[in-house]
């Protein structure tokens, strides 16, 4: 048991069931884990599978119905919703797959939100350096509509590596890209990783993309598999 | 802090996004319309409060149709106050065959005590004004007094038997106040000329003031020393007493003002609420990324109320610069009616415009805004997640108690504002279920026609709450304008034609018992028709039964007013023409009892029944007589009339003047100078000039409420401009996936053209039905007219609506046209 004290996100009997139109509905059930620091874990399974449910859970985006998530050895189920974001604060880092930037902000500023909420001073060097890291030096001023979707996710990396955040959440992160920019945006995500040694928690049904990790697992029937 | 610095930062982000441009748009908008009408009413209050020199030309004055007692001016002396003595009437001057009706202020010396009196040597440069005394001997003239005259300074008047020449121009006096009541030029005399003119005779009808200044501790021990001895009738004035006539002017005419504001605050807070909800929806997805990169909800509050308050503060600036442009206009409409120059506007109403923006702000965004907070973080990863659905019914019910404070403030009164809260929900809610009414009627129709119709007809159909929120402020924008407008002026004409060709348009006033007999027969021997020559008899109302009348009792102004004023009494043997007893009996020719007929409006106001013992108190006299019957007065026939009259054996003792009115054909104006010739101290009041007069005035006070009932139409544009917005995506959408299918633009066009236009047909047609019924209810209750409805009102409404709807929904949404729909199908 000594590994999980290092573990910094780490999940117990974790078990999730919603209300359906047919009475009620595991998705996930008694399920264990733990990530270490630097660990990079990718969670396999069909769509419908529960792979985003568990993301959720695991980043303290969403409750659990029975067992505990403990994120940085905190349990969050003792804690609100407040607290749970207080928690993540600088210290979580999100890809998605639809992106989520935001709108009204160009591609800096978007990198720059999360080092503003924590009151960074030098908030605009970093996301300018960032951005150069991802390749998008000279689209720093663009809005998001102005952006390919391949571009928008290196922003949406750039934004999640600003904090330097002890690990990364990542939701099917290439899979609204075609193949080539999909692998490209894979290579920047696992590049960034191995300089900065966040860990990475990534859902994805491709199994190219899944195979990056050094962790391998199978979300099926609620519950996680190791793969080989 | 960050939150808040973050905030802070998001404005200017917010500002290039162009998300809150129309937010801003209503925001300012209310601002502009409240910040218009309290730049106004507030540079007209401080003319009216501003100084005591600018009102009395004094720091204090008493106020008696008497001349001031002897022993006043001696104790004011005493204490060391300086006085001066004033003497205001209407008469009527002559140079030659031209007649003009005057007020005359005749002042002693030492007039006047504070502020200064101008005058020029020329009409033609007023610029050149001196300040100086008046010295008897001469008069001076307002700059009109010579242009009605067409004579020049220098030229000699007829000022009852006296001669004066009109030496200089008056082109400033301290104690004139505004116009408003003041239809007569003003003529100015030395108080020692007014003896030989023969004009002041003992029951005429003047107004004395003994003028003060000094010392205010000094004062303030001679006020308290004579306001209790003070004579009934006489008055003391001082600065916040000094023109009750215009505050109270003042105050309905801002309160009128208020109330089209605050419609237009209503149409932009409807605006403003569909704006904050798109623009919080939109916020959705940015809540969930900002609580899932750890935000808590209280920082997320910190960000959005940062950015709004930021944008109430822009929108205020905004609405107030409009506003400062705005209330210039309606200075230069009505402003002269209350102070000869208005003081610059002040800074007050800024506050006002910040409030409201506020207020409005709170109304429509904290709903919606309380419930982004509560955004999951987990909707990063499931769309389909969202805050927690607010209760309608808090909203609305936020929104109308929102208004319910705005209007108790606007109005200045919790009663006011309840009953104008009711008027403007009921006014809303009856548009609501014409227009919802009018929708329905669409149904059968929306299957029939050509396809482009049908797409129109249906997008009316599909969100009838857009098309509700729309009609209703552009019905409530075009009923106001027609309402001023069209229906204003038919109701004037009807009133104008039901007067008789033949109806008085001159009364003479201030006719000596001397005079009477003779002043008659010149009537007669002229040919000219008239009602009598009748006695009046300056009379207070001291007692109703064993009850003092005490005008503090009443709880109308009206009331208050009349029982605090001496009424003009008459006597008669027989009834007037135009009067019809409807309760009691008129005496007998011969009657010799006490007794007392009084006009029925007068008896229901004050509280005066049939059988009431009545005791007035006239020439320092008791009279009592009791109230024989209650008759009902046709005042728009234009003869003398009176509220109270009494048998002859009751009053024929009293001092009185008499009083006529006769109708003066334009050929016989020589008349007039003959009248003035052979009865110096008889006025003349030409009754259609007064009526011009009023007519202008009218004409003024509707344009100066249209102009502020046009910012109604600019938020009806903004409702319109804000319902487009929030059907955007879905509208880009339908457009998108009709133009893949082969629309034409002209084919969306059509179709967009009937959508706005039927909603402007429905507000249209829905406004004149209201313009008409409100027309309706004016002709009967105010004007007493039988009603003739106009009969282009309907369609000139409903086209109006359709023309201006049509063409500003088109605008609206001509950019969803243009864009490629492979551009707006990608994006969703």
């Amino acid at each position: 048991m000594s590994g999980h004290s290092r573990a910094i996100v780490r999940a117990a009997k974790l078990g999730k069931t919603v209300q359906g139109p047919e009475g009620e509905l595991r998705i996930l059930g008694d399920l264990d884990l733990d990530v270490m620091p630097g660990d990079a874990v990718s969670i396999r399974g069909m769509s419908g599978s529960g792979k985003s449910t568990l993301l959720g859970l695991l980043a303290g985006l969403d409750k659990a119905t029975s067992g505990e998530v403990y994120l940085f050895d905190q349990p969050l189920t003792a804690l609100d919703e407040d607290a749970r974001a207080a928690l993540r604060a600088g210290q979580v880092g999100f890809v998605f797959q639809s992106f989520h930037l935001l709108g009204g902000m160009t591609a800096i500023e978007n990198v720059m939100l999360p080092l503003e909420l924590g009151g960074a001073r030098d908030a605009r060097d970093r996301a300018a350096a960032l951005l150069e890291r991802v390749g998008l030096a000279s689209r720093r001023h663009h809005y998001p509509a102005q952006l390919s979707g391949g571009e928008q996710q290196r922003v949406a990396i750039a934004r999640a590596f600003a904090t330097g955040p002890r690990v990364l959440f990542a939701d099917e992160p290439t899979g609204n890209l075609d193949l080539a920019t999909g692998r490209r945006i894979a290579d920047i995500l696992h590049g960034l990783r191995e300089e900065t040694g966040t860990a990475l928690v990534l859902v994805t049904h491709d199994q190219q993309l899944a195979d990056r990790c050094e962790r391998r697992l199978l979300l099926a029937d609620g519950r996680l598999e190791q793969l080989a | 802090m960050n939150a808040f610095r973050l905030g802070l930062r998001w404005i200017l982000r917010d500002w290039r996004g162009g998300e809150l441009g129309l937010l801003l748009a209503a925001l300012a908008l209310a601002a502009a319309a409240v910040a218009t009408v309290d730049f106004f009413a507030d540079r007209v209050e401080r003319a009216l409060t501003g100084s005591a020199a600018d009102l009395l030309a004094a720091d204090a004055a008493v106020e008696w149709s008497e001349p001031p007692r002897a022993d006043w001016e001696e104790a004011a002396h005493a204490a060391g106050l300086r006085t001066a003595r004033t003497l205001s009437f209407p008469s009527v001057v002559l140079h030659g065959d031209a007649t003009q009706l005057v007020q005359i202020k005749a002042v002693g010396d030492g007039y006047p005590l504070r502020g200064r009196l101008r005058s020029a040597a020329d009409p033609a440069a007023l610029d050149a004004g001196e300040t100086g005394t008046m010295a008897a001997g001469e008069a001076w003239g307002e700059a009109r007094l010579y242009a009605q005259l067409g004579v020049s300074p220098g030229a000699v008047i007829d000022v009852g038997e006296l001669r004066l020449p009109l030496r200089r121009v008056v082109t400033e006096e301290p104690d004139r106040g505004g116009d408003l009541l003041q239809f007569a030029p003003r003529l100015l005399m030395h108080l020692d000329d007014v003896p030989p003119t023969g004009l002041v005779g003992p029951a005429s009808r003047v107004s004395h003031r003994l003028l003060l200044a000094g010392d205010p501790a000094a004062l303030a021990r001679y006020a308290a020393w004579l306001t209790p001895i003070l004579p009934k009738g006489a008055e003391w004035l001082d600065v916040n007493r000094a023109r009750p006539e215009l505050n109270a002017a003042l105050e309905r005419g801002t309160r009128f003002l208020a109330l089209a504001a605050a419609t237009v605050v209503v149409l932009a807070g409807a605006a403003a609420m569909l704006a904050a909800r798109r623009f919080v929806d939109r916020q959705t997805d940015a809540a969930a990324v900002l609580r899932c990169l750890g935000l808590s909800s209280r920082g997320l509050l910190l960000i959005f109320l940062t950015r709004l308050l930021a944008l109430a503060g822009a929108a205020t600036l905004v609405g107030s610069l409009l506003g400062l442009g705005a209330q210039a206009a309606l200075g230069a409409l009505v402003g002269r009616w209350f102070a000869a120059d208005l003081p610059p506007p002040s800074l007050g109403p800024l506050l006002d415009a910040a409030v409201t923006t506020l207020l409005v702000l709170a109304a429509t965004v904290l709903p919606p805004l309380f419930r982004l907070r509560r955004t999951p973080p987990a909707r990063v990863l499931r769309h389909d997640l969202g805050p927690p659905p607010g209760s309608e019914w808090l909203a609305i019910g936020l929104a109308v108690a929102t208004l319910g404070a705005f209007l108790t403030w606007r109005m200045g009164d919790l009663q006011l504002g309840i009953r104008a809260l009711a008027g403007v929900v009921a006014t809303i809610g009856v548009l609501a279920v014409a227009v919802r009414g009018l929708i329905r009627l669409l149904d059968p129709i929306r299957l029939h026609g050509h396809t482009a119709w049908r797409q129109g007809i249906a997008a009316v159909a599909r969100h009838p709450t857009l098309a509700l929120v729309q009609t209703v402020g552009f019905g409530l924008g075009i009923m106001a304008l027609l309402l001023l407008s069209v229906v204003r002026t038919d109701l004037m004409a009807a009133w104008r034609d039901k007067l008789p060709a033949d109806a008085p348009n001159h009364f003479l006033i201030n006719i000596q018992p001397t005079e009477h007999e003779a002043l008659e027969a010149l009537l007669n021997d002229r040919g000219m028709r008239h009602a009598g020559v009748l006695p009046m008899i300056r009379g207070r109302l001291t007692d109703i039964g064993d009850r003092p009348v005490d005008p503090g009792s009443y709880a109308s102004a009206r009331a208050q007013r009349l029982a605090s004023r001496e009424f003009n009494l008459s006597f008669a043997t027989a009834l007037q023409p135009d009067n019809r007893i409807v309760a009691g009996r008129w005496w007998p020719p011969d009657s010799q009892s006490a007794a007392f007929s009084v006009e029925t409006g007068i008896a229901e106001t004050l509280g005066i029944a049939l059988g009431d013992k009545l005791t007035f108190q006239v020439s320092g006299q008791r009279i009592e007589g009791t109230v024989e019957s209650l008759r009902q007065v046709q005042w728009d026939s234009f003869n003398a009339n009176f509220f109270v009259v009494g048998t002859p054996a009751l009053l024929a003792g009293q001092p009185a003047t008499y009083i006529t009115s006769f109708h003066l054909p334009p050929d016989q104006l020589r008349l007039l100078a003959d009248l003035a010739r052979r009865f110096p101290s008889v006025t003349v009041i030409d009754v259609g000039g007064v009526l011009g007069q009023v007519r202008a005035m009218i004409e003024r006070a509707a344009l100066a409420l249209e102009y502020v009932f046009a910012f109604t139409l600019v938020a009806g544009v903004i409702v319109l401009l804000a319902a487009v917005q929030a059907s955007r995506e879905v509208r880009a959408r339908e457009i998108a996936v009709l133009r893949t299918l082969g629309a034409s633009r002209r084919y969306l066009y059509a179709g967009l053209a009937v959508e706005f236009g039927v909603i402007g047909l429905l507000a249209g047609t829905v406004a004149a039905a209201g313009a008409l019924a409100t027309g309706w209810l004016v002709s009967e209750t105010v004007f007493n007219l039988p009603w003739s409805p106009n009969p282009w009102l309907i369609p000139l409404g409903a086209s109006l609506g359709a023309l201006g709807v049509g063409a500003a929904g088109l605008l609206a949404v001509r950019r969803l046209v243009d864009v490629p729909p492979v551009v707006v199908l990608r994006a969703a």
